[in-house]
């Protein structure tokens, strides 16, 4: 199970080493990783279908309860089964699609690692796993959709997708961290245990709001779902495959994931419901007034996200099951529309519906795909689409509050989407054909068939719903809702409202087509709207927030060294002295203060002395004279004061430092004086001061009482546990081991910048200048 | 700097304060001196005969290139932190020989982290000096 | 002795920090090692001053007796006076280096690393 989840990273390692192999006429040969997953999952349906999760688990952060947990139940399996049954059928159509790209073995890594990463995230039980797996789809989602990133608008659109996804994430942490404590437990299922302690914790709003802001994001709802549209930059299999298919769903997924966990409270249910409901009218709304056959179908899958959410905010078990159905039937006949478009567009050059039409005449089984799938989409029986909208119907109808309402905000909806997928799956294919396209050819059957495939399967379930029946519709309903009755898909359910409302839709639908022309294109009120629209607003909060870094850096980070110093000295001063003026009472207890014999006290006069020489004298070798005055004057101190080794220590040390400085001196710039003595004495007081704060803070911790504990553990036990009896050195061999081990290392690598910073010449840069 | 006096004293300074530097080593677990001042010394020790002799000469007379010892100083302290956990102990646990060696005394993986430690510093300390006496 | 050496010792940080807000590149190494001694001497110093007790076990006992100067400062100093002593070299380098490349010694106009310069 880990080797199946973890299948996709693998690869995606590999793959850069076989780019040659796979840049070639061999790329198609991958497919047969999604396709192999296909058919392990497949064999989970049994097993699952009888109502017996598998738990399998692996550990790997046990101290902190994060560990590799995979639940295969119904609604994983679901997910599982449509991430790797389209995966086939995009890997597939990429190889033909992409074919010949410079780098199609980069993209394929790409795909290979956000697959694995879509599977880890549907399959993991523990919240943090999931987390990471949630993160690792939006980052490759980042890297596919700016792709091409030659391409300014690709690469903001990559930027901006990540940036709200990003944003949900880290929202989604908060709320997972929140759940986790209050429940105790990082497993999902475990977690429905404590589910009423949940409802009832006083923090429910807060997590569910995070919860939702998560979700939201990644599944496109408004007002986060502007980063969906820019999102189809990406080639179009990835279109397909994230923004269509499968990436979007995880806020589904988590939804519905989380329904027997957090649901089934008023707060939850409306939410979802307002923001479900709005998503689906609006982005319905704006799908009719695009012309970019990519953008109709990115607002009619916002749309279609905004209807889920709406299902599992309604929570009613029909509803949940109108929901279950129908993410299989938008996976189906929105991968569909979407790799259609990527053939016109690869075979035209175009995705402009003004232009396009006619097409059936020289790629006949696309348009047939094309047909089955907008069959669907609009709910048309036979098709699968009508078993959905029957149910969404029934469920709608069934509400507890305002059933006419959400039921007739359902139907708008749904006659908006009639007439996109009209736009989508028709309309290039209808007409006559314009003479620019009249040389136009079939695409290679890797192309076409993975559509058909679709829209074939659309149909068959339409007319043989039992087929997923109790196999995967079933438990992917029961995980959602343990308690949902018992039920049966079919296709025709006799004459009742449910049916009225459909012939309703579809006959709104094809009165809008024939009322309402695309060409016309988008009136001048429905661009008013974009005006305020979120994209717009996030985009001048984030020019701002650049513009307030920019006037912020320029302040705080100007390039002066010393100006940093100065300001973390002045701050510190500041801050040092408010505290000693506020709360130290300065003394100095006379009675514990050694007395000074008269050999330091001329040290003291030496070292004094060579200080100062050092700030004022104007030659260079003499100051380098007096630090070896105070270097030696400090070595006698420490003899004074028990301290040998430091002595000797200091003594060696001073002496090589002084070499040093002579052996680069002579090459180093004579002292001149840059600034004027008003800054001199500016920094002078600082420092003064500074200094004098110092001493004050040095004779204040005198008089404290301090800790020796650690000292009198060393003084006891250096000779007992080290057989050591100088108890520095047994502190630095021994005790402290291993921060001498790391001192030694820096030492090496200083002396190793050393090195490298004199012995290789930089050749190109001292030739610039 | 290449005057006779200071030749002559440079070459018989050389061994001296290299026996004195392992001396320094050898008594730092007892008396004031350890692995970091024996360094030291000893790398003052092949400085001053560098001043007097030349680089060349002093390069020849090591052999290695001073950067050559830190790695091996390194793996050595390594080596003695490591030890003890090939018999079950904890890292850096003190291991000592049963009887004291002559001359050098009771020894154990604490001395030869010690020299480890010498050798680190001999290397850095000569690898600064060196790159940056050749490359003024 | 503890008050002057706790005026030495703000002594020591005073010119260090001075030096360290020149333009120059020199003064502000040199303001460097002022500054690190000032801050060893500073420990030492908080370690508290103890005369003729260096922490050596007597051949005669197996552990310190009771007045000896604290070990503990003692090693940090040590290991601080070698790695001051590694930084230092690095600085120096560095700034020789710098001299070399940029030839100039005062840092306002080594302060971006920008072609162009718009300040």
């Amino acid at each position: 199970m880990l080797l199946a989840v973890l299948s996709g990273f693998i690869v995606a390692s590999f793959v850069p080493f076989l780019g040659k192999l796979l840049r070639g006429k061999w790329s198609f040969l991958l497919t047969a990783l999604p396709l192999c997953l296909f058919l392990y999952f497949l064999n989970f349906i049994p097993q699952v279908s009888a109502n017996k999760a598998a738990l399998i688990s692996y550990e790997w952060v046990p101290s902190m309860g994060i560990n590799f947990n995979f639940l295969v139940d119904g609604l994983s399996l679901l997910f599982a089964l449509m991430i790797t049954g389209i995966g086939t059928l995009v890997f597939l159509y990429t190889s033909a699609y992409m074919k010949g790209d410079r780098y199609l073995d980069r993209f394929y890594g790409y795909l290979c690692i956000f697959m694995g990463a879509m599977l880890g995230m549907v399959l993991s039980d523990n919240i943090f796993t999931l987390f990471i797996f949630w993160e690792l789809t939006s980052i490759s989602s980042f890297f596919l959709i700016g792709y091409n990133n030659e391409n300014s608008d690709s690469r903001k659109s990559a930027l901006v997708s990540l940036a709200i996804t990003g944003l949900g994430g880290f929202f989604l942490l908060g709320a997972f961290a929140l759940i986790g404590n209050i429940s105790g437990t990082y497993s999902i299922n475990e977690m429905i245990g404590s589910a009423d302690a949940l409802k009832g914790n006083g923090l429910y709003p807060v997590i569910i709001a995070f919860l939702f802001i998560g979700a939201f994001s990644k599944s496109a709802q408004y007002p986060l779902h502007f980063w969906l549209p820019g999102a189809m930059k990406a080639p179009t299999p990835v279109s397909t495959y994230l923004h269509s298919a499968t990436m979007v769903k995880a806020g589904i997924y988590l939804l519905a994931r989380f329904t027997p966990v957090l649901g089934n409270v008023p707060a939850w249910n409306n939410t979802l419901m307002i923001f479900g409901g709005f998503t689906m009218f609006y982005a319905a709304f704006h799908s009719i007034f695009k012309r970019d056959l990519k953008e109709v179908l990115a607002y009619s899958t916002i749309s279609a996200l905004g209807m889920l959410v709406f299902l599992i905010g309604l929570g009613t078990p029909d509803a949940l099951l109108a929901a279950t159905v129908f993410i299989i039937v938008h996976a189906l006949y929105k991968a569909s529309l979407f790799l259609i478009t990527g053939i016109i567009d690869h075979e035209t050059g175009t995705r402009d519906l003004a232009k396009l039409s006619g097409l059936r005449k020289v790629m006949m089984p696309v348009a047939v795909a094309g047909a089955l799938a907008m069959l669907s989409n609009s709910g048309i029986p036979p098709s699968f689409g009508f078993v959905g909208k029957d149910l969404i119907y029934a469920s709608t109808l069934g509400s507890e509050l305002g059933a006419a309402l959400v039921t007739g905000v359902a139907v708008i909806t749904n006659i908006l989407l009639l007439y996109s997928s009209i736009l989508a799956g028709i309309r290039p294919f209808a007409g006559p054909l314009p003479d620019a396209y009249k040389t136009v050819h079939l695409p290679d059957w890797r192309m076409w068939v993975p559509p058909l495939l679709l829209g074939v399967g659309s149909l068959l379930l339409g007319v043989f719903p039992g087929l997923i029946e109790g196999g995967i519709v079933g438990p992917a309903l029961l995980s959602i809702d343990p308690t949902a009755p018992a039920f049966h898909l079919q296709l025709w359910h006799g004459f009742n409202v449910v049916l009225a409302l459909s012939a309703a839709t579809i006959g709104g639908g094809l009165l809008l087509y024939l009322l309402f022309k695309p060409s016309v294109g988008q009136p001048a009120w429905v661009a008013g709207l974009s005006a305020s629209s979120p994209k717009n607003i996030a985009g001048y909060l984030s020019r701002k927030f650049r513009e307030l870094a920019h006037l912020w850096t320029s302040l705080s980070q100007n390039g002066y060294l010393r100006i940093y110093v100065l300001v973390i000295i002045s701050f510190l001063t500041v801050l040092l002295a408010y505290k000693s003026f506020t709360e130290v009472k300065f003394y100095v207890e006379l009675s514990k203060v050694s007395p000074l014999t008269s050999a330091e006290m001329v040290v003291m006069f030496i070292l004094a002395a060579a200080v100062i020489y050092v700030v004022y004298t104007p030659s260079r070798l003499a100051a380098v004279a007096a630090m070896g005055v105070i270097g030696y004057c400090i070595c006698l101190i420490f003899v004074f004061y028990s301290a040998p080794d430091l002595a000797m220590t200091q003594f060696a040390i001073d002496t090589l430092t002084v070499i040093l400085f002579v052996l680069v001196l002579y090459r180093l710039p004579k002292y001149i004086h840059y600034s004027n003595w008003l800054i001199r004495i500016r920094d002078g007081v600082i420092s003064l001061f500074f200094g004098t704060l110092i001493t004050i803070l040095g004779l204040e911790v005198l008089n404290e009482p301090t800790s020796k504990e650690t000292t009198h553990f060393f003084a006891e036990n250096s000779y007992a546990l080290a057989k050591g009896k100088n108890v520095v050195n047994v502190i630095l061999v021994d005790f402290r081991g291993v921060d001498t081990m790391i001192e030694i290392t820096v030492l090496t690598i200083a002396a190793m910048g050393v090195f490298a910073l004199l012995k290789l010449q930089l050749n190109k840069y001292d030739q610039e200048l | 700097m290449k005057h006779l006096t200071f030749r002559t004293a440079a070459s018989f300074l050389l061994p001296l304060l290299l026996l004195f530097s392992v001396f320094i080593l050898l008594r730092g677990h007892y008396l004031p001196g350890g692995g970091f001042v024996g360094g030291i010394i000893a790398s003052i020790a092949f400085v001053l005969h560098a001043f007097a002799f030349g680089l060349g000469q002093t390069r020849k007379l090591l052999r290695i290139r001073p950067m050559g010892l830190m790695p091996v100083g390194l793996a050595l302290a390594v080596f003695a932190a490591v030890l003890p956990l090939f018999q079950g102990l904890p890292l850096l646990t003190g291991l000592w020989l049963s009887k004291p060696i002559p001359v050098i005394g009771l020894v154990g993986n604490a001395l030869l982290f010690d020299l480890g430690v010498y050798i680190v510093v001999l290397g850095v300390a000569l690898t600064i000096i060196f790159s940056i006496s050749e490359a003024v | 002795m503890e008050i002057i050496l706790a005026v030495i010792v703000g002594l020591l940080y005073a010119s260090g920090i001075y030096l360290m807000l020149r333009r120059s590149l020199v003064k502000l190494v040199v303001g460097l090692v002022l500054l690190g001694n000032g801050v060893n001497l500073l420990i030492f110093l908080l370690g508290g001053l103890v005369r003729g007790k260096p922490p050596l076990i007597p051949d005669t006992a197996t552990y310190l007796g009771q007045v000896y100067a604290d070990p503990v400062p003692q090693a940090l100093i040590l290991t601080a006076i070698v790695i001051s002593f590694g930084l230092q070299s690095f600085a120096i380098v560095l700034i020789k280096r710098t001299y070399v490349v940029v030839n100039t010694d005062d840092m306002d106009q080594i302060h971006s690393t920008e072609e162009d310069d718009d300040y």
